[in-house]
């Protein structure tokens, strides 16, 4: 049985990187706290998954200021949508050959 | 990984892809309430008619001086029916947002609010516009078209059903405009009877 596991894709293992990337799908932006309330994690943890999906140049990164306070948005970029419609549709595929198998 | 943790994982990013653009915590239940309250707060202010006819066609000035009393028990009646209802449906959403893990005042319900009260807010300075021009007959097919609107409006930020409910209120509206004289009868219709059946639908629906 040859199953296509080399085409997921690695950035989207963890699971709370491929969690932001579905949030950034269907949300022009989403911003920081918000994304932290949503998928219920800490700062540090969501921050470096953050920065990971970055360095893939799957999400662009929108800072500003609120008053005085820094407000980060996050957007997916045509690469990061475009990877993580390749990754469903290799989570699919591997849900086809394991029924005809 | 196994068919089942792949199917879980499609299934968690289907329902973030939800939660996160949509304000899914909108309770049925209210929406029943929210209907009552019309219906009570309806049928007082037909009892209060019945006594107190409400004076037209007079100078604005006669007319505020008159009618005051009447105008602000009317008013009254509706300013209670609409704090309950949100009152009612904030308090039985916040307990579906948080057993669906969704905060009550977040990003999905800031911007549910913000695009139903653009409409609300336009209908209800008009509102206020007909009322002192005199045009007492228009005031209740606005609040109709205007909520409906408003709803339809919501409808892409909350459950899509809402688009139905806002439709008809439209239609409703219009019907009012046509058939001048029975207000009241379609607000009933409008704010009492429509919210009652669509709740029902919602808390069979979702709410559970």
């Amino acid at each position: 049985m040859k199953v296509p596991f080399e085409k997921l894709d690695k950035a989207f293992e963890n699971r709370l990187r491929l969690q932001v990337m579905s949030v950034l799908m269907v949300n022009d932006r989403y911003d920081f706290n918000s994304l932290k309330e949503l998928l219920d994690t800490t700062d540090g943890n969501l921050a470096s998954h953050l920065k990971a999906l970055e360095k893939e140049e799957y999400i662009m990164v929108h800072k500003s200021f609120v008053g005085r306070k820094p407000n980060t948005n996050y957007q997916a970029t045509e690469k990061g949508k475009t990877a993580f419609k390749h990754h469903l549709d290799a989570l699919e595929q591997l849900i086809k050959q394991q029924k005809t198998t | 990984m196994e068919e089942k943790e792949i199917r879980d994982e499609l299934a968690s990013i289907r329902n973030l892809m939800e939660r996160s653009s949509k304000f899914i915590s909108l309770s049925g239940l209210s929406g029943i309430l929210a209907g009552v309250y019309a219906l009570v707060g309806a049928a007082a202010a037909y009892l209060f008619m019945q006594n107190n006819p409400v004076p037209r066609r007079m100078p604005l000035f006669e007319f505020w001086s008159n009618a005051a009393n009447v105008l602000l028990i009317l008013f009254a009646i509706a300013f209670i029916v609409l704090m309950a209802s949100i009152l009612t449906a904030f308090i039985l959403s916040s307990r579906i947002a948080k057993k669906k893990g969704q905060p009550i005042w977040g990003k999905t319900s800031k911007i549910l609010l913000f695009n139903t009260s653009i409409p609300l807010v336009t209908g209800g300075i008009f509102i206020i516009i007909l009322l002192y021009q005199g045009h007492d007959a228009f005031i209740i097919p606005a609040m109709l078209l205007f909520y409906g609107l408003s709803l339809v409006s919501a409808s892409n930020f909350t459950f899509s059903d809402v688009k139905y409910l806002g439709l008809l209120e439209i239609v409703l509206g219009l019907a009012a405009a046509c058939v001048p004289g029975f207000g009241l009868l379609f607000w009933a219709l409008g704010f009492g009877v429509l919210h009652i059946i669509y709740g029902s639908i919602m808390y069979f629906k979702y709410d559970k």
